[in-house]
């Protein structure tokens, strides 16, 4: 295993992530989103598999985050300012309910009878076994991926049309 | 440095999964909480991946690759959401979207 490349990129996953929940500005915050999923991609590759981490570049860091960027340059929502609205106890208390849920999946993971017994050997990954695979086990999700697709398209369109020749 | 192992993985996707939930909790700006919903997935995808590795099987990759699509139609249907209640509301602060409240 590549030791340092896992902590490099395992820290600037973390630090992207602070980065982001602690930012006044929303710009900032998606910027380091951006940073944070190509770290992700990164590790993708580390952990062998290669299709992921493109997809993740392409998809995640390109096309997700671009709509994000648009939609908060559109509203000009970077400028909506304060962490909580809710006083200092929301603020202490979320941050106690973290640390909970840390502990509560620590216990989860790391008792040892989730985890899959290690195989031998490393599988192959390439994105054409990645595609039989997909298309030979998955196909009626993939139908419905499709289908899914859809829906969201026209629920966007329908959303956002104006009504009646008002100005939106 | 120490050995990586699978632990190693499942700590980052713990902690990064916590900041996200940190982040839902904290934030009042609606996309920030929608970025990091982004992230809370981002660190599942990352648990998919690890065992799939773990377990020498592809199913975990194929499920992620779903994860991403969903994700991806989830984000243009909150955003769409995002954008028609700015309109009404002229705010996104999700402390000021209380019409519900009785």
């Amino acid at each position: 295993m590549s030791n340092p490349i896992f902590w490099l990129f395992a820290l600037v996953a973390v630090g992207a992530a602070i980065g982001m929940v602690t930012t006044p500005n929303a710009i900032h915050s998606a910027l380091f989103l951006v940073l944070n999923f190509a770290a992700i991609a990164a590790l993708y590759v580390l952990l062998n598999a290669p299709f992921i981490a493109v997809v993740q570049i392409t998809v995640y860091a390109g096309a997700i985050m671009v709509l994000f960027l648009f939609v908060i340059m559109l509203l000009g929502a970077e400028k909506l300012r304060g962490v909580s609205g809710g006083g200092t106890w929301q603020r202490g208390l979320a941050v106690i309910l973290a640390a909970v849920l840390i502990v509560a999946f620590a216990i989860t993971f790391l008792s040892g009878d989730v985890l899959p017994s290690a195989s031998s050997g490393t599988i192959d990954t390439s994105p054409t076994a990645l595609g039989l695979h997909l298309f030979e086990g998955y196909i009626l999700p993939f139908e419905i991926t499709g289908v899914l697709l859809l829906a969201a398209m026209i629920g966007v369109v329908i959303l956002n049309k104006s009504r009646g020749g008002e100005d939106a | 440095m120490l050995e990586v192992t699978t632990n190693h993985y499942i700590w980052l996707s713990i902690i990064l999964f916590s900041i996200g939930a940190l982040g839902v909790l904290l934030r009042r700006n609606a996309i920030i909480i929608f970025m990091s919903i982004e992230m809370m997935l981002n660190a599942a995808n990352l648990l998919f991946v690890t065992f799939s590795r773990q377990a020498g099987d592809l199913d975990g990759q194929v499920l992620v690759f779903f994860v991403i699509t969903v994700a991806a139609a989830e984000v243009a249907v909150g955003l769409a959401l995002i954008v028609t209640i700015f309109r009404t509301k002229r705010s996104i602060n999700i402390d000021e979207i209380n019409l519900m409240k009785g």
